[in-house]
């Protein structure tokens, strides 16, 4: 017995390609490359689709209504196309899409370590060992929470809670809420926290404000019609800034609800400029809050426009509503710079700033200084080597549900050429 | 990246060059910025500014440039030169309005006329020790360009915005900086 489990432990399969992270990108990725019969196995650390299970608040639903939902052959097909999908319903979306792909997941397989071989990779799991000659990295954007070192100067007396750990304002102690970061994330969890009676100071950035509907048209179906949403990262100026761009102030809801910063002061939400140090047990916030506000207007403005002058070219100003701009962001009398931590106005602070990828497994030296991988494209700088999922990976609609198809089919694509590649001895361009 | 039929001064082409130099050099991008003050008598001091450090050696400006500071008659000083806190206006002033011709001129947006005025309201309470409430600075700043230029309002708009956003005296005038002061 004690023999055969350790012939087990000692078996390495193989595979011409490992996928890791059974989520919408990894899965899409698997359907790609199973139309293409490249061989392949999911590494999945736990269930299908574990993060919407696991790492997401109770109340959230997508950003996208349920019609912009689609995975390659796979699209929403219930009775409310507008609506927004909960995390139960995003579960069994994806959990559906696993099961008429045939993908080949492997649950309960958490990848250890990654490490090149001649022939490719090598992958230790906590189900044993894997080799393959590509590999693609599906493990998510979201890991872990990104918390400014500031952090450490927090008050002991004052709970720390990240949108990671963060389920629903019962969570949190009674009284005051200090929520950091104005991110669709900051702003759904400033509105149900204030509804939960608590007085809430959202500390506030640089934001993207978008209004939930424009035009009596979905923003999302703008950014989808328009072609904004399907720009690609080769065509974008500023790649950088892009990719590391909050996400917009949205929430789903069935009432379609604008969630900006007028509606959460109307809300009775105060609003602060930027954390910028906390000194002394004091929280010290940037003067600055004005600017960020005129920043977010003129770029949505901007965007707007873009959309107006789209369905102008395109003969669609009769499908939708008279153009509208939206009131500016109301700069409040005197925004507060400091607030003191110590003295019990406020219980706790929810850390809304941001999630990074967690790379700690990966041993393969790709990973920039600050953190981030190293990609063209989604085309890694080592070979054989993919990623997926990521932040404007090729479109700016990549990291959303819908956007993961074009990028597997891109990748995949560029996969198969790599393999055909290596045959005969050169690699393919990104 | 600029029209080549703007030129508001700004060699746009060579800064942008530099931040790419220094992407891959991340050391050279650290500058120590110099100034000296010399007492002469009462509220009245000259400052000084000429050698500064950066690009991984020390650097000088072509000539030494030089700041009378002082308080007017009304605090029974002698007004022989601007009080500190409109020098700070000042720095503020001439680092947005630096920064809306680099953004112009990177938006191949021609500049005619740029002026700005500013006021910082303070309540000088503070400062004399009537009320400890009362904070020793500025309570408010308010900055007024008016900017003639080929775009449109709201183009111009994003100038400005886009200058306070990259600014380095709009930063350190909204937000805390640790300031050691020491006696040797």
């Amino acid at each position: 017995m004690a023999n055969r489990t350790a012939a087990v432990e000692r078996t390495i399969e193989q595979f011409t390609t490992v996928v890791i992270g059974a989520g919408h990108a990894g899965l899409a990725t698997s359907r790609c490359l199973s139309e293409r019969s490249l061989d392949h196995v999911v590494l999945e650390r736990g269930e299908i689709a574990n993060s919407w299970r696991r790492e997401r608040w109770d109340s959230l639903r997508l950003l996208t209504p349920n019609w912009q939902s689609k995975l390659p052959g796979h699209r929403y097909e219930g009775a409310d196309p507008d609506g927004f999908m909960t995390m139960p319903e995003v579960i069994a979306f994806v959990s559906r899409f696993a099961v008429v792909s045939n993908a080949p997941v492997r649950t309960h397989t958490a990848v250890t370590s990654v490490r090149r071989i001649e022939e490719g990779y090598e992958v230790a799991t906590s189900a044993g060992g894997f080799r393959c000659r590509t590999l693609v990295l599906a493990s998510g954007a979201c890991n872990l929470p990104s918390v400014p070192a500031l952090r450490q100067a927090v008050p002991a007396s004052i709970e720390c809670v990240t949108a990671l750990d963060y389920r629903n304002p019962a969570q949190l102690p009674d009284g005051g809420v200090l929520i950091v970061g104005a991110s669709a994330t900051g702003v759904q969890l400033a509105d149900e926290i204030r509804r939960s009676g608590r007085h809430v100071t959202l500390s506030v950035g640089e934001h993207v404000r978008l209004p939930r509907t424009y035009r009596g048209r979905d923003i999302l179906w703008w950014m989808d019609a328009s072609g904004v949403w399907n720009q690609r990262y080769d065509e974008i100026d500023d790649l950088t800034r892009a990719r590391s761009l909050p996400s917009p102030q949205l929430v789903g809801t069935l009432e379609r609800t604008t969630l900006d910063l007028n509606a959460l002061m109307a809300a009775g939400v105060e609003v602060v400029g930027r954390l910028s140090a906390i000194r002394d047990g004091r929280a010290l916030f940037s003067g600055g809050l004005r600017n960020h506000f005129a920043l977010a207007d003129l770029k949505m403005d901007r965007l707007l426009d873009t959309f107006d002058d789209w369905a102008r070219r395109n003969a669609r100003d009769a499908d939708v509503d008279a153009p509208e701009r939206f009131e500016p962001t109301r700069v409040p009398a005197s925004s507060r710079l400091d607030l003191d931590l110590t003295r019990g106005a406020i219980r706790s602070i929810v850390w809304a700033t941001g999630f990074r990828p967690d790379y700690s497994w990966l041993d393969v030296p790709v990973v920039d200084h600050k953190g981030r991988l190293r990609h063209t494209g989604g085309v890694v700088d080592a070979p054989g080597l993919y990623a997926i999922g990521l932040p404007v990976l090729r479109r700016r609609k990549s990291t959303f549900i819908h956007g993961a198809e074009d990028d597997a089919r891109d990748i995949v694509d560029h996969l198969a050429g790599y393999l055909a590649g290596a045959a005969v001895g050169s690699a393919a361009a990104p | 990246m600029a029209e080549t039929s703007v030129n508001n001064g700004v060699n746009v082409d060579a800064l942008l060059a530099a931040r790419e130099v220094l992407k891959g050099a991340p050391q050279a991008a650290k500058f120590t910025w110099r100034a000296s003050c010399k007492w002469k008598n009462g509220t009245h001091s000259v400052s000084k500014v000429q050698g500064f450090h950066g690009l991984g050696e020390e650097q000088k400006h072509k000539t030494e440039f030089s700041f009378e500071a002082d308080h007017p008659e009304i605090f029974a000083s002698e007004d022989l030169g601007a009080t500190p806190v409109e020098l700070v206006l000042v720095g503020l002033a001439s680092c947005l309005t630096a920064g809306v011709a680099a953004v112009a001129q990177n938006r191949g947006i021609q500049l005619r006329s740029v002026e700005a005025k500013l006021e910082g309201s303070m309540d000088i309470q503070g400062i004399l020790g009537i009320d400890s409430d009362v904070r020793n600075g500025y309570d408010d700043i308010k900055v007024t360009f008016n900017i003639d230029a080929d775009a449109s309002k709201k183009d111009i708009e994003a100038l400005v915005a886009q200058s306070q956003k990259r600014s380095a005296v709009y930063d350190i005038v909204t937000n805390p900086t640790n300031v050691r002061v020491e006696v040797v």
